[in-house]
């Protein structure tokens, strides 16, 4: 794991090890880096899908309690309006689609992310304390097919990190 | 400080102060918000506020408990102004939460980096006041306990179930999703912050509490991709559900018969008066929190300048709103509705509707002087005009249209009752409470967005 001062480096690095090849490996920063994201592959992800699936089933799931309860398990007469008036069904509708899609959103989001975990290897990394504050680190793991402890370090010192340290796994 | 000054000096005509004072780096943003919660020493104003809150609180205990006891006869309610202070309040409430989700999500959505100081304490606030607003209608009911099946669709042993077709089950629907995505919206806006506090809490159980909180969030670039996509989606949900909260409230109004209710353009008069009260209310909170804890680096003479600006354009529409009201009274051939804003105007409420007018239109307009928009003091003493005027507006609308309908056989009056003045203050003793210990034990400003703002925390190329 390289620490950096600034986010330049770190993205360059990044850059530079995505190119020759290495998969596994993260990113972690004190703010969102968007460019970050992109040097090491992970542009896209499935949160917007799920969100999307959440709203659906708000929404089906919101509009289908009103029919079942306003046609087949309680119908009363007001005003003479049909049983299934539709019009006014749509503002709770339209809630239960935002609720759905919101709790989707961000428990998905957390979902895919793998939180809330309790440990991860790369807290045992002494500076890593600074991640949340304001140092910039690379992480190639060594699951990577292109992984040799020797090679992956002096790669890295390519790059003029603060400081390169072995994560313990 | 020097520096804090020179920031509060009113800047020459078309020089914008800056949004993040001079001198700062991603560490001492980090402890400098940081700071007010893991520092060891409570500071004394922080006592001494919390105490004046926590007895507010108590009163509106006291409040509630007799209510319970004795029944909504306490309060001023009667037949026919069956809707007192309890919906004042409550819409009054309602509209203040309105400033934070906007402040989060819309101005987010048009990259308007100047939100990223105080969307944090502005979402707070409207969690805070949503949970006021909540209560009104819930002890409105006389009887909490039984509100369950009048307001929520379960399955209960009567067998019986709301009825979807009046407004009132939509607000039921409309407010508790606001307050549930408010609450998310803030909740995941904390997690990198909280994993921030607990890097650099310096005692172990700090370090554990916040770091459950923080989840074992650690900043990867995978995991901030997730995120900022699900806060982007959440700001682009968020946006028609605020406008949508406040408008379904206004159809609780307008969606009956009665004169001064009975019209068309309610929801958006109603969603520019919730935006014009919130920012307001941001405003009152946000002047002494920066005073009070030396914050005007962080919220800085732009911020209270964007929000006095947007406070003059929603409350020209409230007031193009009032004329509005009067207009259509005149120019329709409805008895009623003349009759009903002549009543407004020359009746026995005549005082709160000239002094609505003059809170919410009149004074307001000072905000169109650079030097009323830079002084703090004054902004505040106009911020709380303004939220005062707010409530009269909603007193005016609810009273006014009740107490005098179609039959003078079936007309009466309202006036409240010291149960009623105890259950408002109560809740603005509630408010501030949360806000208070908020303020102690979360991040009141966003540490990570402030630190993305930085120069250097942009890649060069």
């Amino acid at each position: 794991m390289a620490e950096f001062e600034n986010p330049t480096d770190l993205v360059h690095a990044a850059k530079g090890a995505f190119d020759f090849g290495y998969r596994k490996m993260d990113t972690y920063t004190p703010y969102p880096l968007e460019e970050a994201a992109e040097a090491i592959g992970a542009h896209h992800n499935r949160v917007p899908l799920v969100c999307l699936i959440g709203a659906i089933l708000g929404m089906i799931g919101g509009y289908s309690l009103e029919y079942w309860v306003s046609v087949i398990n309680y119908p009363i007469n007001v005003g003479g309006k049909p049983f299934h008036s539709w019009p006014a069904f749509i503002p709770v509708t339209f809630e239960c689609a935002v609720l759905g899609a919101s709790l989707a959103a961000v428990f998905g989001m957390l979902a895919l992310n793998g939180l809330p975990q309790p440990y991860h290897p790369v807290f045992n990394s002494p500076n890593f304390v600074r991640a949340s504050r304001d140092r910039f680190f690379l992480c190639i793991e060594s699951q990577d097919p292109k992984f040799r402890l020797d090679e992956t370090k002096r790669f890295l010192q390519g790059f003029h990190p603060r400081e390169i340290t072995e994560v313990p796994y | 400080m020097p520096e804090i000054e020179k920031l509060e000096v009113v800047p020459p005509k078309g020089v914008r102060p800056p949004l993040l004072g001079p001198g700062h780096d991603l560490g001492t943003v980090t402890d400098r918000i940081g700071g007010i919660v893991l520092q060891k020493h409570t500071p004394v104003f922080w006592l001494m506020i919390f105490g004046v809150a926590a007895m507010l609180f108590g009163i509106l205990n006291a409040a509630i408990g007799y209510l319970f006891a004795r029944g909504t006869g306490i309060w001023g309610i009667n037949i026919p102004a069956g809707w007192g202070f309890a919906i004042i309040n409550f819409v009054w409430w309602i509209g203040i939460g309105h400033a934070g989700t906007l402040i989060s999500a819309i101005l987010l959505l048009f990259k308007q980096s100047w939100r990223t100081s105080i969307n944090r304490f502005a979402e707070a606030m409207t969690i805070f006041a949503v949970m006021q607003a909540g209560l009104f209608p819930l002890i409105h009911t006389g009887r909490p306990w039984l509100a369950a099946y009048w307001l929520f669709p379960y399955p209960n042993s009567m067998g019986v179930w709301p009825q979807f077709r009046s407004p009132l089950i939509w607000d039921v629907f409309a407010v508790s999703t606001y307050f549930t995505v408010s609450l998310l919206f803030w909740g995941i806006g904390l997690i990198p912050d909280f994993a921030s506090l607990r890097d650099s809490a310096k005692t172990l159980i700090v370090r554990r509490i916040y770091g459950i909180f923080a989840m074992g969030w650690r900043g990867s670039a995978r995991h901030w991709n997730r995120y900022e996509t699900a806060y982007l989606l959440l700001a682009g949900l968020s946006t028609p559900l605020v406008l949508s909260v406040h408008s379904v409230v206004s159809l609780d109004f307008a969606s009956s018969v009665l004169p001064g209710w009975h019209t068309t353009f309610f929801p958006p008069y109603f969603v520019a008066g919730a935006i014009y009260s919130g920012f307001a209310m941001v405003l009152i909170l946000a002047i002494p929190f920066r005073y009070l804890y030396n914050m005007q680096d962080f919220i800085t003479l732009r911020h209270l300048q964007n929000c006095a600006k947007l406070m003059l354009a929603t409350g020209l529409i409230v007031a193009y709103s009032y004329a509005m009201e009067v207009f259509f009274a005149w120019y329709s051939p409805d008895k009623y509705e003349r009759a009903m804003m002549w009543n407004r105007m020359t009746g026995p409420y005549k005082f709160y509707y000239w002094m609505l007018i003059l809170c919410n239109i009149v004074l307001p307009q000072s905000l169109w002087f650079n030097k009323v928009r830079s002084t703090p003091w004054k902004l505040f003493l106009v911020a709380i005009v303004v939220n005062t005027g707010m409530w009269l507006e909603r007193y005016v609308i609810i009273i006014t249209s009740l107490q005098r309908d179609f039959l003078p056989s079936a007309w009466g009056m309202y006036w409240f009752t010291k149960w009623d003045v105890m259950t408002l203050l109560g809740t603005m003793g509630f408010f501030t409470l949360l806000f208070f210990l908020f303020i102690r034990f979360m991040p009141s400003i966003s540490i990570f967005e402030v630190r993305a703002l930085l120069p250097q925390a942009k890649v060069k190329e």
